[in-house]
Formats: C-alpha cells, sequence, structure tokens
C-alpha cells in the first residue's frame, strides 16, 4: 500500500523539493530573496488550495480570497488577543487557527454556494466574494478599515528550540514546514476515496449520481477542506507581513490566485505549485523592473489560455513523454529555433510597450520633448527613430517566427504522430 | 414625496442604463453560454473613445462613432480570440474573458492615465429639464433615458421584425439547424458579440459624462452588472430588463436613505441592543452590499432568477 502511494520516485522528489527549499536561503543570503522566497512559499499552499476547487472537482471560484483572507484576519486577531502571555510555541501553531477560520468560513458559505456547479457556482461565489470584500470596508472595528490590522509575531520572554520567528529567516523556515504539511496532505487527499469522488463529480455528475454519491455533498467536503488551507495560507500571510489588510479578501486577490493556478496547470498536482512560483518571481522581479508588468502578465496570460490551455505542467508532461519515447532530441533542435526569433519578436513588443509607457504614463505632459531614460538607454521619444526601431524589430520578429514556427509545427505533428503511433 | 419621485426618476435612468449593458450580455450568453467577464470593459472603451473623439470632433459625431468602434473592437476579439478560446471548453473562454478584462484596464492605464479623464455632458444638454418639488431634474439624464428607451425599442425591433432577428433567435436555441439550413453561424455569434459590445459601447458614451470616466469604471459597473444577469434569470432578456430597473432603483432609493438598521427594526417593533456595530450601520453604508444580498438570496431561492427559464 505504501509503496503505491509513496514510491521511491515520488519520494525522492518529495525529499528533494524539500531540501532546495530548505536550501535556497543559505545560498541566497540577501533579505531581498528570502522574503521572495516566503512569499513564494504562502502562494504555493494558496494555489494548491484553489486547485482543489478548479482542478479537482471543477469549480472555478471567483471568490477564494475570502478563505484566506478571513484565516489571515482571525490568525491577527488570535495573535493580538494572546499578546504577551503568549510563547513561540503558540505563534508557530496559528497558522491551525487561519486554517480553522477558513474552514468554519467554508463550513458557512460553502452551504449556499456548492448547491450548484458550473456557471452558477461561479457566479455565487463571485457574489460572496464582493458581499464579504465590500463587509470589510463596513466593520472597521474587525478588519480595521483602510489601515488594516497589524500585530508583533516575536512574544513571549523564552525562544522555542531557539526560534523566536522574529528575524526572516526563521519565519522562512516556519513557513516551509507548513507548506510542505500542508502540501503532503493536500496530495494525500487527492489519493482518499473523496479526492477521487471529486474528479469523478467533475467529470461526470450525472454519472456519480447514479453511482450512489451526493455530488453536492462530494463538492461542499472539498470547498471546506480547500478552505482550510486557503486559511492556512491566509495564517501564514498573517505572520510573515504582521499586518493584513482589506485587500486580503477582495476580488484581486482572487484573481491573482485564479491566474496563479491556471498558468501552472489545473490538471496535475504540481501545476499550481510551478503557477505559484513563476508568478511570484514575476510580480516582485518584472514589477521592481517596470511598471508595465500588469500589462505582459495579462498579455501572458491571454498567451497561455489560447496557446497552452493546460499551463505549463502541461507542457512539462508531453516534453516528460516524448522524453520516456526517446522523441525529445528529435524536438530540441526545432525548439532552439523558434526560441530566436521569438525572442526578437519579444524585444520588439517590449520595448513598444516600454516606449508607450514611457511617453504616456510617464512624468506626465511633455515626457517625450527630452531624452527619456527607457531600458537605460537615453531615447528622444517624440521622434519617429525610436519608434521606427522598436517596430522593424518586433515586424522582423513576427515574420520569422511565423516562418520558423511554422516548420515547428510541422515536425512537431509529426513527432507527435510518431509518438502515438508507438503506442497502438 | 418629493424623495420617491426623484429618486425613483434616477433609480430609472440608471435602471436603463444597466439594461443597456445587461442586454447585450444576456444576448451574448444565451448564444455562446459563456459569461463575457469583458463586458464592463467594453463599456468602459466605449467612454474613453467618446471621450477622445470629443476632443478632436465633438460629442455628436462620438454618440455614433464610439459605439461602432466598441462594437468592431469586440468582433474582432471574438473572431481572433474568443472563437480559439472556445476550442478548449467554457472554463477557458470565461478564463479568456477574464484575461481581456485585466489586459483593457492596463491598455486604459496605459494610454489615458490612472485619474480620471475630463470627459464632460455637451452644453446643449447641459441644463435642467423640468423641476420637481424644488428639485432640478437634468436635461442630460432626460437624454440618456431616451437614447436607452429609442435602443431598447431598436432592440426588440430587430429581434422580432427583422429577418436577421429571426435568424439570431434560432441560432439562440438550435444553432446546428440553422446552420444545416445555411446560415453561417460562427458569423452570427460574432456579430451577436460585436452587437452586444456595441451596446455596452454605448453605454459608456452616455455614462461615462454623467458619471465619471476613470479605468476603475469598469470594475465598478462590472460586478453589478452580473447581479443583474443573474437576478434576472441567465439567458432572459425580459428577467434582465427587469432586474436592471430593479437594482437601479435599489441603489439610488438606499444611497440616500439615512434611517439605521436600528430604526427599520424599530418600526417592525423590535428594539436591538444599543451600541453594536452592525445595529448602527445605515441603509447608505449598507447600499453597496444590498445588490449582492439580493443576488445571493435569488441564488439560493431561485436559482433560475426572477425570469429563466433554463436551470442552470
Amino acid at each position: 500500500m505504501n509503496s503505491v502511494i509513496f514510491p521511491r520516485g515520488r519520494l525522492l522528489l518529495w525529499g528533494g523539493g524539500l531540501a532546495l527549499a530548505i536550501a535556497l536561503p543559505l545560498l541566497f543570503k540577501s533579505g531581498f530573496m528570502v522574503s521572495l522566497l516566503c512569499q513564494m512559499g504562502i502562494m504555493v499552499v494558496f494555489a494548491l488550495s484553489y486547485n482543489m476547487l478548479l482542478g479537482q472537482t471543477g469549480l472555478l471560484s471567483f471568490g477564494h480570497a475570502v478563505y484566506y483572507g478571513l484565516g489571515a484576519f482571525i490568525t491577527m486577531h488570535t495573535l493580538n488577543l494572546i499578546g504577551k502571555d503568549g510563547s513561540p510555541l503558540l505563534v508557530a501553531l496559528l497558522p491551525l487557527v487561519g486554517g480553522l477560520a477558513g474552514m468554519l468560513a467554508g463550513v458557512v458559505l460553502g452551504y449556499v454556494t456548492t448547491k450548484k456547479a458550473g456557471t452558477t457556482f461561479a457566479m455565487i461565489s463571485l457574489g460572496i466574494g464582493e458581499l464579504v470584500a465590500a463587509c470589510a470596508l463596513m466593520f472597521p472595528g474587525f478588519f480595521g478599515g483602510e489601515g488594516g490590522v497589524s500585530g508583533n509575531r516575536v512574544i513571549g520572554k523564552e525562544s522555542f528550540l531557539g526560534f523566536t520567528w522574529g528575524p526572516q529567516v526563521e519565519m522562512y523556515g516556519l513557513i516551509v514546514l507548513w507548506a510542505f504539511l500542508a502540501t503532503v496532505a493536500m496530495f494525500a487527499l487527492t489519493q482518499t476515496p473523496l479526492g477521487r469522488m471529486a474528479n469523478a463529480v467533475r467529470d461526470n455528475p450525472e454519472r456519480a449520481e447514479f453511482v450512489g454519491y451526493d455530488t453536492q455533498r462530494v463538492r461542499y467536503l472539498m470547498l471546506i477542506l480547500s478552505g482550510l488551507f486557503a486559511g492556512i495560507a491566509g495564517g501564514l500571510t498573517a505572520l510573515n507581513y504582521e499586518i493584513v489588510t482589506a485587500e486580503t479578501l477582495n476580488a484581486h486577490t482572487s484573481g491573482v490566485v485564479l491566474l496563479m493556478t491556471f498558468v501552472g496547470g489545473i490538471g496535475f498536482f504540481y501545476g499550481p505549485i510551478i503557477g505559484a512560483i513563476l508568478i511570484t518571481v514575476m510580480q516582485i522581479v518584472i514589477g521592481g523592473l517596470t511598471h508595465a508588468w500588469l500589462l505582459y502578465f495579462g498579455l501572458f496570460f491571454l498567451f497561455m489560455v489560447l496557446m497552452a490551455p493546460g499551463g505549463i505542467a502541461s507542457l512539462i508532461a508531453v516534453q516528460h513523454k516524448l522524453w520516456q519515447a526517446g522523441l525529445l532530441g528529435r524536438m530540441l533542435p526545432h525548439y532552439l529555433a523558434t526560441a530566436l526569433p521569438t525572442l526578437v519578436l519579444l524585444a520588439g513588443l517590449v520595448g513598444l510597450i516600454e516606449m508607450g509607457y514611457a511617453l504616456l504614463a510617464g512624468e506626465g505632459v511633455g515626457a517625450g520633448d527630452t531624452a527619456t531614460k527607457v531600458m537605460g538607454m537615453e531615447m528622444q521619444l517624440n521622434a519617429p527613430g525610436p519608434w521606427a526601431a522598436a517596430l522593424g524589430v518586433a515586424a522582423l520578429g513576427l515574420a520569422l517566427t511565423r516562418w520558423i514556427g511554422g516548420r515547428t509545427r510541422v515536425a512537431w505533428n509529426a513527432t507527435l504522430s510518431t509518438l502515438h503511433g508507438d503506442k497502438a | 414625496m418629493e424623495f420617491v419621485v426623484i429618486s425613483l426618476l434616477n433609480g430609472i435612468t440608471y435602471g436603463l442604463l444597466l439594461f443597456m449593458l445587461s442586454s447585450g450580455l444576456t444576448l451574448i450568453f444565451s448564444m455562446m453560454g459563456i459569461l463575457n467577464f469583458a463586458h464592463a470593459s467594453f463599456y468602459m472603451l466605449g467612454a474613453y473613445f467618446a471621450y477622445q473623439i470629443s476632443t478632436w470632433i465633438g460629442f455628436w459625431p462620438g454618440l455614433l462613432v464610439a459605439p461602432l468602434l466598441v462594437g468592431a473592437v469586440g468582433a474582432a476579439v471574438e473572431r481572433y480570440g474568443l472563437r480559439r478560446a472556445h476550442r478548449f471548453g467554457h472554463v477557458a473562454e470565461l478564463l479568456f474573458t477574464f484575461g481581456l478584462a485585466f489586459l483593457v484596464e492596463e491598455i486604459v492605464h496605459l494610454i489615458w492615465g490612472k485619474v480620471a479623464v475630463d470627459y464632460r455632458i455637451p452644453e446643449e444638454l447641459d441644463g435642467t429639464l423640468f423641476s420637481l418639488f424644488d428639485t432640478d431634474f437634468p436635461i442630460y439624464k432626460g437624454f440618456m433615458m431616451l437614447i436607452s428607451v429609442g435602443m431598447l425599442v431598436a432592440l426588440y425591433a430587430l429581434l422580432t421584425r427583422t429577418r436577421i432577428g429571426l435568424i439570431i433567435q434560432a441560432a439562440l436555441t438550435k444553432p446546428d439547424m440553422v446552420e444545416a439550413l445555411g446560415h453561417n453561424v460562427p458569423r452570427i455569434f460574432m456579430l451577436v458579440f460585436g452587437g452586444g459590445t456595441a451596446l455596452a459601447g454605448l453605454a459608456g458614451v452616455i455614462g461615462g459624462n454623467a458619471f465619471v470616466t476613470e479605468p476603475g469604471m469598469a470594475a465598478a459597473v462590472g460586478s453589478i452588472v452580473f447581479v443583474v444577469v443573474v437576478v434576472g434569470g441567465l439567458g432572459s432578456l425580459g428577467g434582465a430588463f427587469v432586474a436592471s430597473l430593479l437594482i437601479g432603483c435599489i441603489q439610488t432609493f438606499s444611497v440616500a436613505m439615512t434611517l439605521s438598521i436600528t430604526d427599520v427594526f424599530a418600526v417592525v417593533g423590535i428594539a436591538l441592543p444599543e451600541g453594536s456595530q452592525v445595529a448602527r450601520l445605515t441603509i447608505t453604508q449598507l447600499a453597496p452590499v444590498l445588490p449582492y444580498m439580493l443576488m445571493v438570496a435569488i441564488l439560493i431561492f431561485r436559482p433560475r432568477g426572477l425570469m429563466g427559464a433554463r436551470e442552470s
């Protein structure tokens, strides 16, 4: 039994992941890197909890931030409540309080939302999400109004095994611990009868009902459990930032977790992990480089929806299959050949967007009159020169991408048919 | 009395504007089975296009040109985006429109900046239409009503009295049969999507200067329009109409009411304990939540909406 659920390869992968998570802050000691890693760990749990709904049960939710946010607020209030009487051990257990809060919210709200699946569920979750977000501004006593609720995670006099959670690195350790436990629990859940039934309810609710299962009950249970893990993620956020604002439970947060999960790939357990890590890095690294990051993010998301609806995880899975069939070597030169013109196209587009931003959203009226700094280069933005150059690069990239991309597509189709031909 | 009449007039004006948005959304939903998350983004585009045109050649040409432009953008989105996403199923389509809403907001940021633009009511329409109990009713609100009702009649006539309207109605329920009869159903889809977004654009043109034209306007109106469509019943034009007026009136009445929850309960004869935060809330403070509460209540007690036929 154990060997089925935990075969050696999987154990190795999990152990490797954990070891990497622990080793990273030792390799990169900068504070920026550690806080980036903390954010990643939290988002991984949040995205995985979201995928319990979208990927495993087929419930598209537009209000998942409710459970995350409520978990964060309850954790923060509990932290402030235990105050000076607490100990670092109690603080370490606080995410569980957040989880229970998220679970309780799931018990109450899920009863309403999970009566129906599909579009109706999506709509009710949106409505409930807006409702709770609006309530947050109506009750400043609990939600702290515009300023939010803040606290201090270092409490008590003595430390717990040497930890006070004060330094960011210690907080990172706590996040890794909770994230790992939550991930293992969520993976184990996919192997239980409930997890399997959730898949059945997603794929064919009518048939699941004929077999004798109550689909509404399965959806309800999955939502409650998903609320639990979202609440844990929320509790970790509260401890990590030591402040919780109403923004944690609004539609924007719900949207971001949906995008993360989808980009990573909803069809695979590890998809949301990839998505959460990638989007967090993009958010913080690209967001620090350019004002236009949301525009790039939107374009990237639309590109993924149209070109790779299975997300990054599905792309990896296909490559893995090709590799197993010994066909990956045939495709690699084509990938490399496509990458070059794509980079040219990207360079052109980025140039256009950045110049546009510098000119229009930049220093206000007349921003283009003098030389403006764009991507480290001084440019005269009211002259046609830079624009023509960027447009030329983009056009060249587009033409090359279409030409070489077409050849890659032909090779791709041929390889795929070989792959499927081998199977048959 | 004065309060009731004025609020009712304002409510109907706002409700009619909401119907311009929800009618397009409903038509698109009943035809393609997807809720267009980006619908309010087209409303915003309408307002910004009209603003841009009004700074060049004036308001009146913008009234005609901006909706057409928005419709063209909508048709292009359907042709080159949605049709492709359709192959991957409903979730992909929904997410496509979700991402599109995101992108449109960013593009608006890029082109017109993050603060509100100065999109004004034209001078000819700036003034008082009539006075009721010392309150002036502006001409522009009358103009908005006129446009909305005119659009409504035109839409009704188009759908029930013309050949293309009959084909659209047939394609709503039996797309395969309509295709078998030799009509180009994908093109009809594109037309309906373009038409629906053009209506949203028109609502933006007349709503943008009545309220405020800023990048947040799509998000502000978008969720309300969803409430309207769900309350009215997904896919029901009549339901969308009733729900638009209902929500429009609820919004305007509740914003103007200063009663607190304690007062409301006192009317029924229940005295609430003093001091709690809930009891001190006024109806005005509750105003932003009321539409969502109505929506959740409807979804619990009557999931198909006020006039919806299908159980989704």
